[in-house]
């Protein structure tokens, strides 16, 4: 597997995790915990984004590679 | 003499009457916490007996008896709300047994206890050994209360310093296969949410005889078929799980990378992911 094909998986996990944060945090009955989930969510959502964009720095070199 | 069916017919008055004296007396009587309830439970009991059983003694009397003793009750949980003085005298007041890890015997002796009645009330708290007991006081009803001395009590998470998530009762909202709405409402549920989880765990609501919402919002059920095998939730471990791959995956990539922005990057993000870690882990583990 190349590196750019496990970020990508990686990238999809991180997508995966902050959904069910989500739900922890909309369906916890204690106050703190649903507090604590949304933060983890909030900071998996600026993980996420950091990642997506290393995916698309990668993918353009790749097509630069590939079309020199 | 009374007839069979007379004494059928008195047994069902006296019922219904002694019910509704216990239900306006209310739950304090129930547990006979002072000695007037105490003595007031005995003596309507045996007002009812006597006149169940008795033809010389009149219905009317009976149930005028047990009157008067509901009102007499009644009045002094009235008074004794109101003053500490006569609460004292009507509920009475506790008896120290130990202080300070000594054994008072004077109050022992007042109380008309022996040390085999008083050794007999620490076991039956579980302490064999005076030495684990740092202060004991006899209530008004003939219990005994216990503090154990620190070394000797049950360890706790605080004892440890150590950070346990708090939770929530849980809320039963299924029982006998029929849906409990204001449960439901409790935990925060819809009827439609239940059916989605009852159908990824492949259950008929039929079949459940209890089932339950946990603090985290996960469904536990008990069905009748006892021979199915269940899952139990998985998902908050299998998120932890996912969490520390996540992280450790990340700082692989900055080891990876030869890009330094790239590298910075990564660094960043997989501390951050540690962060995430730190936060939720209390509450997805067990």
């Amino acid at each position: 597997m190349t590196v750019a094909s496990s970020v990508k998986q990686t990238l999809a996990s991180l997508k995966g995790l902050e959904a069910q944060l989500s739900t922890f945090a909309l369906n916890s009955m204690e106050e703190e915990a649903q507090q604590k989930f949304h933060e983890a969510m909030v900071l998996v959502g600026q993980i996420k984004n950091d990642v997506q964009l290393r995916v698309y720095a990668m993918e353009r070199e790749e097509n630069e590679y590939s079309s020199s | 003499m009374l007839t069979g069916m007379e004494v059928v017919l008195r047994a069902f008055l006296f019922v219904i009457i002694l019910f509704i004296t216990a239900k306006l007396l209310g739950k304090k009587h129930i547990s006979q916490l002072s000695l007037f309830e105490y003595i007031a439970g005995i003596t309507l009991g045996d007002i009812a007996g006597e006149v169940i059983l008795s033809g010389e003694s009149k219905i009317s009397h009976g149930i005028l008896g047990i009157f008067v003793f509901g009102i007499v009750s009644y009045l002094a949980d009235v008074i004794s709300l109101k003053s500490k003085t006569l609460r004292n005298i009507i509920e009475g007041t506790g008896t120290v047994l130990v202080e300070d890890g000594k054994l008072l015997e004077e109050n022992l002796k007042k109380e008309k206890y022996t040390i085999d009645d008083f050794s007999t009330l620490l076991r039956q708290k579980d302490v064999f050994s005076l030495s684990e007991v740092e202060y004991a006081v006899l209530e008004p009803k003939g219990m005994l209360s216990v503090m154990l001395k620190k070394e000797n009590r049950p360890i706790t998470p605080k004892d440890m310093k150590m950070k346990v998530p708090n939770e929530k009762v849980p809320q039963t909202i299924i029982m006998d296969g029929n849906i409990l709405y204001d449960s439901l409402k409790k935990a925060g549920k819809t009827a439609a949410w239940l059916d989605e989880e009852l159908q990824k765990m492949g259950v008929a609501q039929d079949n459940v005889f209890l089932g339950q919402v946990n603090s985290y919002g996960e469904l536990t059920v008990d069905i009748f078929d006892d021979k199915m095998k269940l899952a139990s939730p998985q998902e908050r471990p299998l998120l932890l799980a996912s969490i520390k791959k996540i992280q450790a995956d990340l700082e692989i990539y900055a080891l990876q990378t030869e890009n330094k922005e790239a590298k910075s990057m990564y660094n960043k993000n997989a501390k951050k992911m540690m962060e995430v870690q730190n936060l939720v882990k209390m509450y997805l583990e067990n």
